[in-house]
């Protein structure tokens, strides 16, 4: 009875056409906002801060970049760790080499760097699908890193590799600690998942889930699959790349490109298919799935051993945690293809009946 | 340049693409029979050499350790066909194949859970030193392991070429490659099918994990092989048995030259990625393709 | 019966037309012409080749042999290897025997990709979604929205169209083709497997179409009602040879088109 939409009309296609129709969404939304960038950094303490919120917003970010490409677009990639690589490598380089551009510019700058990257290794999409694009794109995940390792320019010529990620500063003000760097995140992150939200549901958005469901199709009916599948590529590695510029300048600290390995492309590609495929909501929510599993996981099992009085190796809990994984994808594949968003939407549909049983 | 070396890195490349070979095996068998690319087949070449290998250790005899690792992997196929394989029955190969991902994390955590995860060396009683004869008359050093890897896969793709061919079984399961419902109509049991298949591929991986645990040690490495088996896979076509042997001398052998001449133009490392690469570009002119069927789409 | 435009002139020519899978001779060398705001049926026997011929006249396959002529403004042009795209923004827009809908997505978003070609806005201006994409999106969403009305689908529209029955879906791949506004609808089959109401129903429709937007229809149907009571002209295709031009009422009483329906040895 909270959530109804009796009374809300839409006498325009404008009012029809938001991203949050129902009124009750909109207060959500609002709240939402408003605790994540007021009351969190108020409140929060450190650790929450640059360990667990901040991370949970890059890799949404990342998420968001390959939901893109596989989710709406229906291009399978692996490699997302590569185009996040580009992006943290070239980032260090923009402040590194032209530090009058600024960070924001920079991680633009990155980002685009990366782009061209996906443009590059998108174009095999042209001619082969599914699983053997997946490998095409194994491909491109192994040759950057490769490059990467090998060319000294891209490391300031640093001896195993390893950079370390500058200072940010934004018109004379530094952002060198966890809320103001989480803030920063938070606002960078919103704002792209609102580009994202808007470019997915305009014609290009639907020109993506046309050639994800049937390309012969949607080439019949006039959408460009050359152009089309490229740009999927270009604005997810976009994506892609500034989540990785973030990942180092918000996060990490210091990068070695092996962090940038086909694990985290695989951990990225978890996160979709848990949140959501082809959902906005649903990057978030598989980020958030996956960052807090651990520490879920940790917490319990720090219990278990505390009331069992025996000490779990560190060994066994992450062991433990590869075969929930492992099993929570096998799951969600059976159970709810379309992720958690799907089980949130029904959950919604439910909701503005409850609590009406019909 | 030394045409004995030249020699020597070739066929030292073909016998490591033969070894590449044995793990595509295992795709090739799955995907033959079940239109599922299993990517899981890697950690199944771990976890079978994991379980021989710890089993040899707590002193059971070689024979029987082989025997009782068979018995597991076929308990693996018939599980795995039965909780993940069966529920997704008419969903798309994608979701199939994300399916294997989750698997490989499972049975990874699995193996090490189980056994532990230090590493572990294996003994066959053939040791990876260079032939005698052979290096005395020519010159070239190709290593007894290399060989008998090589007989081995040999072997193994003979009688599995045979059992596709002449067999009922291999006969039932082409046709369950070939359409599902048309081979239920004519009466194929499909899931003792499945389950059969699973459980080869299972042997398959076992066979697989002895040759490569011997040679680099049983260790989470392993299940990395998975990947190198793409590329073998991509240039052999998923669905052929000979297939998989081309695909990974062409592999195997293109990887090595181009590390020993290449590589060091460029600063080495080549081999991460060049497989890679190649797959890449002959997908580009054929994309079903060495031995694959032509994919149309029809509106 | 009263029909609201009168037939004009020639608006699309096919002259010897010869297509060929491998071995297999699909069209011989058809050539037939359709007119300006005319309805024109193509029938045959199963495997006569008409889909194959709506898929030359779209752009789906290029034929061995034979050109394909549209007349747009005036002017003829001459296509020997046109494309799907070049089709579409020719003004051709089509409909597939098996349904070619976007099951992923809702039936409006299906039908607002019938709007694609005319759409100007580059992705950033839509990502930002200010001024010219805003007003772009919502004028097109208005266009859709009366091809829906026409249509009669509102009551799905936020349905995903994997969730239709076939009937609705065939009508919504037919909203999709509208949205485009043709000049030259290709229908293939588009009342296959629907039972009494719903052919009715889509014959209005058609008709309609025929009616309200002029546009010219070439279809393909197996239903001889259908074809008798709508069509302006008829070809008949036979194992890839036309056998047949003309009024409904001509083909019917044509002996080599009886021949080929009833399966005497030829």
């Amino acid at each position: 009875m909270l959530y109804r939409e009796a009374g809300q009309f839409k006498s325009t296609y404008a009012e029809d056409q938001q991203i949050f129709p129902i009124r009750q969404d909109r207060v959500a939304m609002v709240a939402l906002l408003a605790v994540a960038f007021v009351l969190v950094p108020l409140m929060a303490n450190q650790y929450w801060l640059s360990a667990i919120l901040t991370p949970l917003l890059i890799f949404a970010l990342a998420a968001l970049g390959l939901n893109i490409l596989t989710g709406y677009a229906g291009q399978l990639s692996l490699g997302t760790a590569a185009f996040m690589a580009v992006g943290a490598f070239m980032a260090y380089n923009f402040v590194l080499r032209m530090p009058w551009l600024g960070v924001i510019p920079s991680f633009v700058l990155a980002g685009l760097c990366a782009a061209a990257v996906g443009v590059v290794f998108g174009l095999p999409s042209l001619r082969i699908k599914g699983f053997y694009l997946a490998v095409a794109t194994l491909a491109c995940q192994f040759f950057v890193l490769w490059v990467i390792q090998r060319w000294g320019w891209i490391t300031n010529n640093s001896a195993s590799g390893v950079i370390t990620a500058q200072k940010m500063e934004i018109l004379g003000y530094a952002f060198d600690t966890p809320v103001t760097k989480y803030l920063l995140t938070l606002a960078l992150v919103a704002a792209m998942a609102l580009l994202a939200k808007n470019l997915m549901r305009s014609e290009t958005g639907r020109a993506f889930m046309a050639v994800r469901d049937m390309d012969v199709a949607a080439d019949v009916i006039g959408i460009r699959m050359m152009h089309t599948k490229l740009l999927a590529f270009a604005i997810s590695s976009f994506y892609c790349g500034v989540a990785g510029a973030m990942y180092a300048f918000c996060y990490l600290g210091t990068v070695e490109p092996e962090a940038f390995n086909l694990d985290l492309s695989f951990r990225v590609l978890f996160m979709i298919i848990i949140g959501g495929v082809g959902s906005i909501l649903g990057s978030f929510i598989g980020a958030a799935f996956i960052t807090l599993l651990p520490i879920l996981l940790s917490v319990l099992f720090a219990g278990i051993s505390h009331l069992l009085g025996v000490e779990i190796p560190h060994a066994v809990i992450s062991n433990l945690e590869l075969i929930i994984f492992g099993s929570l994808i096998v799951f969600f594949l059976i159970v709810e293809p379309h992720g958690l968003a799907r089980l949130w939407q029904i959950g919604k549909e439910k909701l503005r009946l409850w609590p009406f049983p019909h | 340049m030394n045409v004995s070396f030249f020699f020597e890195v070739l066929i030292g490349g073909l016998l490591a693409g033969v070894m590449y070979s044995l793990v595509a095996l295992g795709f090739v068998l799955i995907y033959k029979a079940s239109g599922v690319f299993n990517f899981a087949q890697g950690a199944m070449v771990f976890f079978a050499a994991l379980t021989f290998v710890s089993l040899v250790e707590r002193g059971v005899n070689f024979w029987l350790a082989l025997v009782i690792t068979l018995a597991v992997m076929v308990v693996l196929g018939i599980a795995t066909e039965k909780v993940v394989l069966r529920p997704l029955v008419n969903q798309p190969p994608i979701t199939l194949f994300m399916a294997t991902i989750g698997l490989t994390f499972v049975l990874e955590g699995l193996s090490q859970l189980v056994w532990g995860s230090q590493p572990h060396g294996l003994e066959l009683g053939i040791q990876d030193v260079p032939m005698e004869w052979l290096s005395k008359s020519t010159g070239i050093n190709i290593s007894q392991f290399d060989i008998f890897a090589s007989g081995v896969a040999g072997i193994l793709v003979a009688v599995l070429a045979l059992f596709f061919q002449y067999t009922r079984i291999g006969r039932a399961l082409r046709a369950v490659a070939d359409d599902h419902q048309a081979a239920l109509a004519v009466g194929i049991p499909l899931k003792h099918i499945w389950a059969i298949v699973w459980s080869v591929a299972g042997f398959v991986a076992l066979v697989a994990g002895l040759m490569w645990g011997a040679r680099n040690g049983v260790q989470y490495a392993l299940t990395f092989i998975a990947l190198k088996a793409l590329p073998v896979l991509i240039l052999g076509g998923f669905e052929s048995v000979p297939g998989a042997i081309i695909g990974g001398l062409i592999v195997g052998a293109s990887e090595k030259l181009a590390e020993v001449y290449i590589g060091p133009m460029v600063g080495g490392g080549i081999e991460s990625w060049f497989a890679y690469v190649v797959a890449l570009l002959f997908l580009l002119v054929r994309p079903q393709g060495l031995f694959g069927e032509k994919i149309i789409d029809r509106v | 019966m009263n029909r609201a435009q009168s037939i004009g002139e020639s608006v699309l020519s096919v002259e010897g037309v010869s297509l060929a899978f491998g071995g297999v001779r699909a069209l011989s060398e058809v050539s037939f012409d359709v007119r300006e705001h005319e309805v024109r049926a193509i029938i045959g026997p199963n495997g006569a080749g008409k889909s194959s011929m709506l898929n030359v006249i779209n752009g789906v396959y290029h034929p061995q042999q034979g050109t394909i002529k549209l007349r747009r403004d005036g002017a003829w042009r001459e296509f020997h290897d046109m494309d799907s795209h070049e089709a579409a923004s020719m003004g051709i827009a089509r409909t597939f025997q098996n349904i070619a809908l976007f099951k992923g997505m809702t039936v409006l978003d299906n039908v607002m990709t019938g709007r694609n070609l005319k759409m100007r806005c580059n992705f950033l201006e839509q990502a930002l979604w200010l001024g010219r994409a805003k007003k772009e999106e919502l004028a097109h969403r208005r266009a859709v929205e009366e091809v829906i009305d026409f249509l009669e689908i509102q009551h799905v529209r936020k349905t995903p169209v994997g969730r239709l029955p076939y009937g609705l879906q065939k009508r919504v791949e037919l909203a999709r083709a509208l949205a485009a506004e043709p000049s030259l609808l290709l229908l293939d089959e588009p009342m296959a497997g629907m039972n009494m109401e719903e052919k009715q129903d889509m014959c209005r429709f058609v008709l309609d179409v025929n009616d309200h937007f002029g546009t010219t229809i070439v279809l393909i149907e197996h239903d001889m009602g259908v074809v008798m009571d709508i069509s302006d002209r008829v070809v008949v295709l036979d194992y890839g040879r036309k056998i047949a031009d003309g009024t409904p009422d001509e083909v019917r009483a044509n002996q080599a088109v009886i021949d080929a329906y009833l399966g005497v040895a030829h």
